[in-house]
């Protein structure tokens, strides 16, 4: 029975699939997935930003939107609508080709990272052996795509908010690849099936998620950290810092490839939490084994929903970074600190992952975090700004 | 899977003509990505999953970046007033000539000489992930070493002539205020 | 410690989003078609001509001295002054506006035709929901959709409009208490002329 529920969406697609001739089954599967990926993660967009309006304007102590649908659930459809039926302006003297393929540019790699991702037992579209090599490959690729947005418009505000963009997810591509580092080292894979699978409960009754341990700590809120830059969230939205530059690279867009742009930022934050619920809080895989007959799925959704609510908190909390403190804060503690893991983790695995490995690993990492962010705000002093140009 | 790789191949050929042939700098610079993401797209093909996703990390997600920085920073990214440097370009072009021959050369006789190579079985399955991060920890360890010992000193070499440039800049700049 | 400023800010919004839900002094917004905040007497939107009596334009007050038209920053008020006089509250021959018109999308609700004006004849209203479905001919109202009684005045602005008819009043009774004693006079004049 639970196993059925469990297996619903798997059993479902295989039956499809057997009715359909052999040849063209893997691709009709493929197909299939993309699709079911696209409504789900379309329809949870949409949920996402209106619970993100709401949840901000309480923070504020403000209502948010409550009147279209019951309690204002159904703003997003109302949003969609406006959007799809505005007027799409290309201005006169922006690159049209380039102009036109970015917001697809963006939003392909961002979709294809998708395929790699476990949602459930069973529930993956490509189990490829280098799954987080994909994942990586894919998500580099939106740099790119930001970039055409930023240039073909001809914008300066356009172009600075792309260089802005391009500057703050390299950096944080560093610590985002680093921190993941240390899971694949633990569990010997590159493959997200596999990741998943060694978290889960096993022959024990508690779970082994990865985020349970010294360095996986560590590494989960560096990686969450580095999720923010690289989705353009909230402290680090200078990319679209509106009190400077507008809206940043996707300035001169409108409509329905606003929309896109849009989407495709949610779908970003959307598969980069996923991935760390992937790697860092045990996928699908239930915390304790007793909680095992609630299906996998609801599980791995049940996590996403809190990492989105952690994104929404942050969100609605903190106020935008400046360009140097964004720079000093990747390149001074995440880096060193996501470097220092990994010789860690190695500890860990050495010494038995038991109480003794958090006696011997807990102390360092902390010393470690404390450390690094001494030399980051500690020894602060403020000093007569000295400019190059403007002084003299 | 061989209309695909002739696909790829098509696409890959088409993009690489258009990079060496668009007159916007910027424009060439994003026709070699697709040249860089059909080699990955053959790669992929071919079964080497490793190579194809690294590809696509290194140089779309890396170096093609830097080409459209670089590109950004030195020029005005327009082909306006390119006329007379193309007219340069094209005296010179000679040494592409040579360079493209050789390159030609050098991969014809591999080519040519793997042909000769007494044929061994193939491998019963194709080396995955795990095999090359073995053999790189494990047989080829020190050339990795010295590869990555390369690359941390040409980057801090660059970090190095970036900051006495900046230095020297603005300490001229004081001389020139007093 | 780094992080300890997120933690207690995370901490700040999180008991603000716990707390709007039950505390409802913490939530001041006022949901607006269907709540509405109690009218502020001096609020000011958008002028309005004072009438006295039943009838709208006959009673208007305003006598077309053209003042507030010059005086009105954005120029956005047109009068054209009656042909003929007729007597006002005090009996005195006046001209009235034969056309008054205020460009709604224009006025910039300063206040200063109010200011200007000597005869108390324009006013503000708290009227705010002005919209209208046509920007050409809606925008622009004419002396009858703006002419008010004063009671509507009493009503929107009950101190202004209270001391502005007392002092309406006195005059009336000034002038009538100057009528009977200058026909007192006359009357005492009268006999030995007779
Ligand atoms: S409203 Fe007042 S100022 Fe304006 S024309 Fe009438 S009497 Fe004169
Ligand atoms: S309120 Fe100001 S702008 Fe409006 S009609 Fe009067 S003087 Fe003109």
């Amino acid at each position: 029975m639970f196993q059925a529920i469990d297996q619903i969406f798997v059993n479902l697609l295989r039956g499809f699939l057997g009715h359909l001739p052999e040849p063209i089954r893997p691709w009709a599967g493929l197909v299939i997935s993309l699709g079911a990926i696209l409504g789900t993660f379309g329809l949870l967009f949409g949920l996402t930003t209106v619970c993100e309006r709401k949840a901000i304007a309480r923070m504020q102590n403000r209502l948010g939107p409550n009147r279209v649908g019951p309690y204002g659930f159904l703003q997003f459809i109302a949003d969609g609508i406006k959007s799809l039926t505005k007027e799409d302006i290309v201005p006169r003297s922006a690159d049209k080709v380039v102009h036109f393929i970015a917001p697809l540019a963006l939003l392909v790699p961002v979709v294809l990272t998708y395929l790699v991702l476990p949602f459930g037992r069973n529930m993956v579209v490509l189990d490829l052996d280098a799954g987080l090599l994909f994942y990586f490959a894919a998500g580099a690729s939106t740099e790119l795509a930001v970039f055409m947005a930023g240039w073909s418009s001809r914008n300066k505000y356009s172009l600075l908010g792309a260089m802005r963009a391009i500057a703050q997810m390299l950096s944080y591509e560093l610590p985002f690849i680093l921190s993941t580092i240390g899971v694949v080292m633990v569990t010997g894979s590159l493959s997200t099936v596999r990741i998943v699978e060694a978290q889960g409960p096993g022959d024990g009754w508690l779970a082994h998620w990865n985020v349970f341990t010294p360095w996986g700590f560590a590494a989960f809120f560096l990686f969450l950290i580095a999720a923010f830059a690289e989705a353009n969230r909230s402290p680090f939205d200078l990319p679209e810092g509106e009190s400077e530059i507008v809206a940043g690279y996707f300035l001169e867009y409108s409509g329905f490839k606003f929309a896109l742009f849009f989407m495709a930022e949610y779908l970003g934050m959307f598969s980069s939490s996923a991935l760390a619920v992937t790697l860092f809080l045990g996928g699908w895989t239930a915390p304790v084994s007793f909680l095992g007959f609630v299906p996998s799925w609801l599980w791995f959704f049940l996590k996403l929903g809190v990492l989105m609510a952690l994104f929404i908190w942050v969100r609605g909390t903190t106020p935008r970074l400046r360009m140097d403190q964004l720079m000093d804060f990747a390149w001074k503690f995440m880096l060193p600190l996501a470097l220092f893991l990994i010789p860690v983790v190695v500890l860990w695995d050495r010494v038995g992952r038991g109480w003794v490995g958090w006696v011997l690993c807990g102390p360092i990492v902390a010393a470690a975090y404390v450390w690094l962010g001494r030399a980051l705000v500690g020894r602060r002093r403020i000093q007569l700004r000295t400019y190059r140009y403007a002084s003299g | 899977m061989s209309p695909m790789i002739y696909f790829l191949s098509g696409v890959t050929l088409a993009s690489a003509v258009a990079a060496m042939t668009l007159r916007n700098p910027v424009h060439c610079a994003l026709a070699l990505v697709v040249t860089f993401t059909g080699l990955a797209g053959i790669y992929l093909g071919l079964g080497a999953q490793f190579l194809g996703l690294a590809q696509v990390v290194v140089y779309v997600g890396a170096v093609a970046i830097l080409l459209l920085f670089v590109l950004l920073v030195t020029r005005s990214g327009e082909a306006g007033d390119g006329d007379r440097e193309r007219d340069r370009v094209a005296e010179r072009s000679w040494w592409g000539w040579l360079i493209a021959l050789l390159v030609g050369a050098v991969l014809a006789v591999g080519a040519w000489s793997a042909g000769q190579l007494p044929q061994r079985a193939a491998p019963p399955e194709l080396p995955g992930v795990r095999d090359i991060g073995e053999a790189l920890m494990t047989d080829f360890a020190m050339p990795l070493q010295v590869v990555g010992l390369l690359l941390t000193a040409a980057m801090i070499g660059g970090a190095i002539i970036a900051l006495r440039e900046d230095r020297m800049r603005v300490a001229a700049e004081r001389e020139g205020r007093r | 410690m780094l992080g300890s400023g997120i933690i207690k800010g995370l901490a700040e919004t999180g008991r603000n989003f716990v707390g709007s839900y039950f505390d409802p002094e913490r939530m001041t917004t006022v949901e607006y078609p269907e709540q509405r905040l109690a009218p502020k007497e001096n609020t000011r939107q958008f002028p309005f001509l004072v009438f006295d009596g039943e009838a709208a334009l006959a009673g208007l007050r305003c006598v077309a001295c053209q003042i507030c038209e010059k005086e009105c920053p954005p120029q956005c008020i047109y009068i054209e002054k009656s042909r003929e006089k007729k007597p006002d509250h005090l009996g005195k021959p006046q001209f009235h506006p034969a056309i008054f018109d205020i460009d709604i999308s224009v006025c910039m609700s300063c206040q200063i035709c109010v200011e200007v004006c000597p005869f108390d004849a324009i006013k503000m209203d708290t009227e705010f929901e002005l919209s209208t479905s046509d920007r050409f001919g809606g925008l622009l109202m004419h002396k009858d959709l703006l002419a008010r009684p004063n009671s509507h005045f009493l009503k929107v602005h009950p101190t202004d409009a209270g001391v502005i008819d007392a002092r309406r009043a006195e005059e009336r009774a000034r002038l009538e208490a100057k009528a009977r004693l200058d026909s007192e006079a006359k009357a005492k004049e009268a006999p030995p002329a007779a």
